[in-house]
């Protein structure tokens, strides 16, 4: 046991320790290259190819890529009226499934963190949690069968068909970070308000909104993000509508045309940079 | 995309059809108009493919044979104990089986370009593009003893032959038929008309095919309801037709109450009474029957379209002997029946009707029944070169069948 512990401290394992040791730096940035790495190469490594390759073209013979420069892709859909239709539906249904989402999430949030007990607290989060844990398609096919003429709720299919699904697929994206934020809002803060006079409106709009304003930012990522991509859903409830996934969509499985589908994918990231460039205007990104 | 239910099957193939459909039709067309342009043979697929041999004896087998197959294509009873011709086959032949089962044509076009699979059952969209790009080779169906009792109406024909040539055996067919609620549509409709007229009392619960290929059923119903368009083959239309055809399905548009893609939608929504009639499959016919709902199918008097897949032999095939003993197995009457049943479709040789375990199968599905499928318009890729014949005009392909797609259904 000496012996080994002698060797330990004199050999290379524990000369790379002490090197280690005094230069925080290069440990800093051992530890860190992995993750960064993955995230350089994976996550924006692939978002730099999906650009490069909206412009690129297809050889429509043996469906092969012709890897020159164009911006055929962009002008077809900068110019074709039907793609500006469906990224405004798109964008119009994202916005209303955020929407809805907040005004249902909020006071349901509120409700969880501030008048629950500690215990029904609990329950409250893994029950809003369990739909998560059925399947995507099964929840949309419930909806189906409840949207249907016959069905318990009987609206019929459409656009309208596809927020209402989406809106209740999303809201626990939306609840779960408002409630977050409200745990962590102290209790003293309303109890002051409501001692300097403040109503229940006064004291929502000056103290609650804006220190929560964050965590519905944080939502509303979410349930924006996903809506804007979701292809399934309509799908299935949306009767005769489609949304830009859907033409990604029909372009890579269908038509064997990448570069097209590509340059259509890119609006959508377009569209959440702006959203995101607009929110950290705001100053809720710092607070997250 | 796989699906788990007691008919996996269906979901998975009618979303892969229409994929591969899309694929292959794409990258058939372009290349056909530049490579093929002084053959055009009318009538035929309108290109010269790469010279090659087909086999002229079949040996020993190599013991084993790879192959990629729609889902459902090569079952050896992993999915249902009860459904399994594949090791049958390893018994009688010694070739063991390795399935890849792909999802879209498209996938199975590339994979067969990786030269590591010895056959394929290509549809009618891909099949052209392997013959095209020298990825299959021509059969000697003199090789394939089962190939003698394989109907008439499925030997020779554009999606699986060029200029006589055979490149490969047929599996199967099917047709897309006009379903209809016989509660709420009357009188029974005969005519895909019913779908189109703009005026149609069952606005709203009208339901279509949602892939481009579905632009093929409205220029087929423009081919009796417009002569003067002179449309003579549903999958080589000009401008002037391809236009008259997008037209026509912007104004169905306006009727249609969903474009259904896969089989569950489907019954679930004329179960439901959200729609009364529409484009359909015989087996969804038979499930929604099944499940109860009131209605009833037909070939109408314009005739229909509808698919056929057909089993090749790879150019560079490691594993020719046993391939070629697939082939064989695959089509003959026990096999053939099997899949058929399992798959839901008329099988494509005469005496896998007897073999069938409903003895009504090859009646429900029109199987011996020639005129009923000579009104039947196989899938074919359109290609920029006209598959009728036309020497004069250029055709739209499917890049642009896609397009419009999108756009019809804005």
């Amino acid at each position: 046991m000496t012996t080994s512990a002698a060797v330990g401290r004199t050999g290379p394992r524990a000369r790379v320790a002490a090197f280690l040791h005094r230069h925080a730096r290069v440990r800093l940035s051992l530890l860190l290259s992995a993750p960064l790495a993955w995230l350089g190469l994976a996550y924006l490594g692939a978002l730099a190819a999906l650009f490069v390759t909206a412009f690129w073209s297809t050889d429509t013979f043996t469906g092969d890529l012709v890897r020159t420069f164009t911006w055929a892709n962009f002008h077809d859909l900068v110019t074709g009226d039907v793609y500006r239709t469906i990224a405004l539906r798109s964008l119009g249904v994202a916005v209303a499934v955020t929407l809805i989402d907040l005004i249902i999430a909020f006071p349901m949030a509120f409700a969880m963190a501030k008048l629950a007990s500690p215990r029904a607290q609990r329950w409250l989060v893994i029950l809003v949690l369990t739909p998560l844990w059925a399947s995507y398609l099964v929840k949309a096919y419930a909806w189906r069968v409840m949207l249907s003429s016959e069905g318990l709720l009987g609206w019929g299919y459409g656009l309208g068909a596809t927020i209402a699904t989406l809106s209740y697929l999303w809201l626990p994206y939306m609840i779960l970070p408002i409630y977050a934020g409200l745990e962590r809002l102290p209790n003293s803060l309303l109890d002051a308000a409501g001692d300097l006079g403040a109503r229940g409106w006064r004291t929502f709009r000056t103290v609650v909104w804006p220190l929560s304003f964050p965590a519905v930012v944080a939502g509303s990522i979410f349930t924006f993000s996903l809506s804007l991509g979701d292809y399934i859903t309509v799908k299935i409830v949306g009767g005769k509508s489609q949304l830009i996934g859907n033409v990604v969509y029909d372009n890579i499985g269908a038509a064997n045309n990448l570069p097209f589908a590509a340059a259509v994918a890119t609006v959508p990231v377009v569209i959440m940079l702006a959203y995101l460039a607009a929110v950290r205007r705001t100053g809720a990104l710092e607070n997250l | 995309m796989r699906s788990t239910s007691h008919r996996p099957v269906l979901l998975t193939r009618g979303l892969a059809v229409t994929a591969a459909l899309a694929l292959a039709a794409l990258t058939a067309c372009g290349g056909a108009s530049t490579d093929g342009g002084a053959a055009a043979a009318p009538g035929q697929s309108g290109f010269n493919p790469p010279a090659l041999k087909a086999a002229t004896s079949v040996g020993a087998g190599e013991g084993q044979v790879n192959l990629v197959a729609w889902a459902g294509y090569a079952e050896d009873g992993s999915n249902d104990p009860k459904v399994d011709w594949v090791h049958p086959f390893e018994k009688a032949t010694g070739c063991k089986v390795n399935t890849k089962v792909a999802g879209t044509s498209d996938e199975m076009v590339n994979l067969m370009k990786t030269g590591e699979y010895d056959a394929v059952s290509a549809s009618g969209d891909a099949s052209l593009r392997l013959i095209a790009s020298g990825a299959a080779a021509p059969v000697n169906t003199d090789l394939v003893p089962n190939y003698k009792d394989v109907f008439d109406g499925l030997k020779l024909k554009p999606w699986n032959s060029v200029n006589g040539v055979a490149y490969g055996v047929p599996h199967g067919r099917g047709a897309n038929l006009l379903m209809w609620r016989t509660d709420a549509v009357t009188p029974a409709p005969d005519s895909w008309g019913v779908v189109f007229d703009p005026a149609s009392p069952y606005k709203g619960k009208v339901t279509a095919y949602d892939s481009p290929i579905y632009i093929a059923d409205a220029a087929l119903y423009l081919m009796s309801a417009k002569p003067e368009l002179g449309i003579k083959n549903p999958y080589a239309l000009d401008d002037a037709q391809f236009q008259a055809a997008v037209d026509l399905l912007k104004e169905q548009r306006q009727i249609v109450g969903e474009y259904w893609s896969d089989y569950t939608k489907e019954i679930q929504a004329f179960k439901g009474g959200d729609t009364v009639v529409g484009t359909t499959w015989q087996v969804i016919a038979n499930l929604a029957k099944a499940e109860k709902a009131p209605v009833e199918v037909t070939l109408p008097k314009e005739g229909s379209t509808g698919w056929s897949d057909t089993w090749m032999v790879a150019a560079d095939a490691k594993h020719p002997n046993c391939a070629y003993k697939w082939l064989d197995w695959i089509i003959s009457p026990t096999a053939n029946a099997q899949v058929a049943e399992w798959f839901g479709e008329a099988p494509a040789n005469a005496k896998a009707c007897e073999k069938t375990s409903d003895p009504s199968f090859c009646d429900t599905f029109h199987a011996t029944d020639e005129e009923y499928f000579s009104k039947v318009r196989f899938w074919t890729t359109p290609i920029a070169q006209c598959l009728d014949g036309r020497a004069d005009v250029k055709c739209k392909d499917y890049s642009e069948w896609t397009r419009a797609w999108t756009e019809i259904k804005g």
